[in-house]
């Protein structure tokens, strides 16, 4: 079981975690993923880790309630339990010095990039920073991508806040203006990427996306988030997470992520309906950890008493 | 020992190989609930009756693991359940489940005396009734443990060949942690056979048994990426690691239209069935695909396409087919599995091959093309090679295809551990009798060395690396 330390909301329906997960905390690189699993009945859904913090052991995680199993965690708080992590999964991103890098994140997609934006600042490129979401309430971690970024720029849809318009009228932009970008790495919706793509590509700019695929183990054993990339087919949880926008079909990878939209709205419907039924699973799992931890320290406790004994 | 039965050879031969009572046919195939029902205490008693007891036990020396058969019957016939549960875990750490899914016509029942004269002792069934006797009991026919000897051994993956390995050497007194990737323990036996064959609380009571017996488990821990072996043996102190991490990744056909949805690896498909439970949802949260009232087909022909099959089936598929490219002859699966689904409804479309899938405008899986075969000529495999019949191609309608055709080894271990060789394949490469690697200290053996096969094999496996492992402990460095 893994404990929340930790929960900070970001923006409307979406939340960030620190959650206590030494061993991934120990091993997290840029890019990687964790699947996550929530209590007994729960489905297995993947997370892009935000950031790790080794001394602590802990792992930061931004979920947007989108369907059941993030509306549900993010109704969790501090000292709640979430029954199964495992990571750190995927490739990490391949950091070097391109030059200059744009790095876009729509919406949460932010902070999914983020690691990877300060790993690139740290490995020598000029990083310029994009975030943009349809409105205010949905942008996320403005100042940390600022942080990590030698230019930033916000963009709305609605104009509610930074400047009124798409990331990918920024892209533009910033290429009009006539500077020199070396790679450009988009991560967020679909349909934004791929926009992003359309519009590196008459560029000829190298372009990395992050697909967020359908998973259930995440380690190459189902398949189920093959992707085409080219003529062949890759997975996105061993081959990827992050690919080269290049070789990817958009059209295949909506197409597949639509797979269960029925049954996902079906579960996020019941759930809303009775949610009583999920928070009684993640309450009944938190007294199983507060018990075993209590136990752990009695026990811990008198392994103390016994080597002072020993020692008196 | 002296025999524990009344009988003379010529009177145990009289008595017919008693029948396994199942649930009905058409029944199970709307539900979950395991086919085979285990036989009672009675009918075992007289099953047993009909082992010769053979000086030379050719039975024994056909199991992977060699659990002492003529033994154990004896001890069924001495009405003695937990001593034979005893005899049998010295030598199989999972007895319920092996009981269930071994394919014993082609292991010790295929080797059995009596099956040259018509048919062999059904060493499974009573293997099952045994290890189901000593649960229902609660009693542990627990084998002796070794005083401890302070070295530490680090199982990677916890399937059979792992469970075996981790029974085994918690056996010889060495401390034992198994490390598992998924959420639950047990790999293929709980991911990849169905409930209907093998209940997992079946697979939770023999890990509840290794618990008992002193096993560590870890579960959420992908080796390779969690932690790496270097890691488990420098940094946290592991003297011997043994690696048993099954089959990988699902093949493909490598045939257009493979992205449409609708189209499932077989590990998907059962994974979100078995592991998942998504036969349950909405109860459980992950789903899968409504079979309900559709036409659902499944190309292959082993063990894992029958049980593909015929979950579809469960689910509450119109109908549910085998497209295989060869004959019913050739088919790997398990002969018991073929005929239940066939008393079950499941179709069998032998030698065709699927070319192509067709989509409709928004990517479901509308239809399949397949060309009709021919049995050729030998192939490396010393079966007649399936060559496709000239203009034999044929469309048919279908909602869902689940492609069994095998998997490829997957590369997460290997990749972050460079010192440890693999084959051209990327199949781990081991010593023949010892199951070691060439990186000193580690271990393999089940899938990830030989590539899929069956579970015996995996244990069987599993036993070899514990004993190389303890002689390695015990004698060559330390």
């Amino acid at each position: 079981m893994f404990r929340i330390l930790r929960t900070r909301a970001l923006g409307r329906n979406i939340k960030l975690f620190e959650i206590e997960a030494p061993r991934i905390a120990h091993k997290q690189k840029p890019g990687q993923f964790v699947i996550l699993r929530l209590h007994d009945r729960g489905e297995r859904i993947p997370l892009t880790i935000e950031g790790s913090d080794p001394k602590k052991g802990s792992i930061t995680l931004v979920v947007q309630s989108i369907g059941k199993t993030t509306s549900l965690m993010n109704s969790l708080e501090a000292g709640d339990v979430v029954l199964d992590v495992v990571g750190p999964l995927g490739k990490p991103s391949e950091i070097r010095n391109y030059g200059t890098a744009v790095v876009i994140g729509g919406s949460v997609g932010t902070a999914v990039a983020l690691p990877t934006a300060r790993a690139l600042k740290e490995a020598g490129n000029r990083v310029i920073g994009i975030t943009g979401s349809r409105s205010k309430d949905l942008l996320v971690l403005e100042d940390e991508l600022r942080a990590v970024s030698h230019e930033t720029f916000v963009m709305t849809d609605d104009g509610s806040y930074g400047e009124q318009g798409l990331v990918t009228k920024k892209l533009q932009e910033l290429i009009d203006s006539g500077l020199k970008i070396d790679l450009v790495l988009a991560i967020g919706p679909v349909p934004m990427m791929r926009a992003v793509w359309n519009v590196a590509r008459t560029h000829g700019i190298k372009t990395l996306v992050s697909l967020n695929s359908i998973m259930v183990d995440g380690t190459g054993m189902c398949g189920g988030c093959r992707v085409l990339a080219g003529d062949k087919s890759k997975f996105a949880c061993v081959d990827g997470p992050e690919f080269d926008a290049a070789e990817i079909n958009f059209d295949v990878l909506i197409q597949r992520n639509n797979m269960y939209r029925g049954d996902e709205k079906r579960s996020l419907d019941k759930f809303l309906a009775n949610p009583e039924e999920d928070l009684k699973l993640m309450r009944d799992l938190r007294s199983r950890a507060d018990a075993e931890r209590c136990q752990l320290e009695t026990l811990e406790a008198a392994a103390k008493r016994e080597v002072s004994d020993a020692v008196a | 020992m002296p025999s524990h039965n009344p009988l003379a050879n010529r009177d145990r031969m009289k008595i017919q190989r008693q029948h396994m009572p199942e649930q009905d046919a058409v029944e199970r195939g709307h539900n979950f609930k395991e086919v085979n029902l285990g036989l009672p205490e009675e009918v075992a008693k007289i099953e047993a009756q009909r082992c010769l007891a053979c000086e030379k036990t050719t039975c024994i020396t056909a199991c992977p693991v060699g659990v002492k058969i003529k033994d154990f019957v004896d001890l069924v016939l001495a009405g003695d359940y937990i001593g034979a549960a005893r005899k049998i875990r010295e030598d199989n750490s999972l007895p319920a489940v092996t009981g269930r899914v071994c394919p014993q016509e082609d292991q010790c029942e295929g080797k059995c005396v009596l099956a040259k004269k018509g048919s062999s002792l059904a060493i499974g069934y009573l293997e099952r009734f045994v290890a189901d006797y000593e649960q229902s009991t609660g009693q542990l026919g627990m084998p002796a443990i070794a005083p401890a000897t302070g070295k530490k051994v680090a199982i990677v993956g916890s399937g059979p060949a792992g469970l075996s390995c981790a029974g085994d050497l918690i056996q010889k007194g060495h401390k034992v942690r198994v490390f598992e990737a998924l959420h639950e323990i047990g790999g293929v036996l709980i991911y990849g056979i169905p409930e209907f064959r093998l209940p997992k609380e079946i697979v939770r009571q023999e890990v509840d048994n290794l618990r008992q017996m002193g096993v560590e488990f870890e579960t959420n821990v992908v080796v390779g990426k969690t932690v790496t072996i270097d890691e488990l043996m420098q940094e946290e102190g592991y003297d011997a690691v043994f690696l048993a991490t099954g089959a990988g990744l699902p093949q493909f056909l490598g045939i257009a239209g493979e992205h449409l949805n609708g189209v499932y690896s077989a590990n998907e498909f059962l994974t979100r069935v078995n592991l998942m439970r998504a036969y349950q949802f909405p109860e459980y949260d992950e789903p899968v695909y409504d079979c309900r009232g559709k036409d659902v087909i499944v190309v292959g022909g082993g063990n894992t396409a029958l049980d593909a099959v015929r979950t579809a089936l469960r689910l509450g598929a119109r109908s549910a087919s085998i497209f295989y490219r060869r004959t019913e002859a050739e088919m790997p699966a398990r002969k018991e599995e073929v005929a239940h689904a066939k008393a079950e409804g499941v179709q069998f479309h032998f030698l065709v091959n699927p070319l192509a899938f067709e989509g409709d405008e928004k990517g479901w899986l509308k239809s399949v093309t397949c060309s009709r075969m021919e049995l050729g000529e030998m192939d490396a495999s010393g079966r007649r090679r399936p060559v496709p019949v000239q203009g034999s191609e044929f469309e048919t309608a279908v909602s869902l295809a689940i492609i069994a055709v095998g998997t490829t080894a997957n590369p997460l271990v290997q990749s972050t551990t460079p010192d440890l060789a693999t084959n051209k394949r990327g199949y781990i490469v081991t010593d023949a009798d010892s199951q070691k690697t060439s990186k000193r200290g580690v271990f393999a053996g089940g899938d990830i060395v030989t590539g899929a096969a069956t579970v015996i094999l995996a244990m069987g496996a599993g036993r070899n690396g514990a004993k190389a492992i303890h002689d390695y402990l015990t004698t060559d460095v330390f």
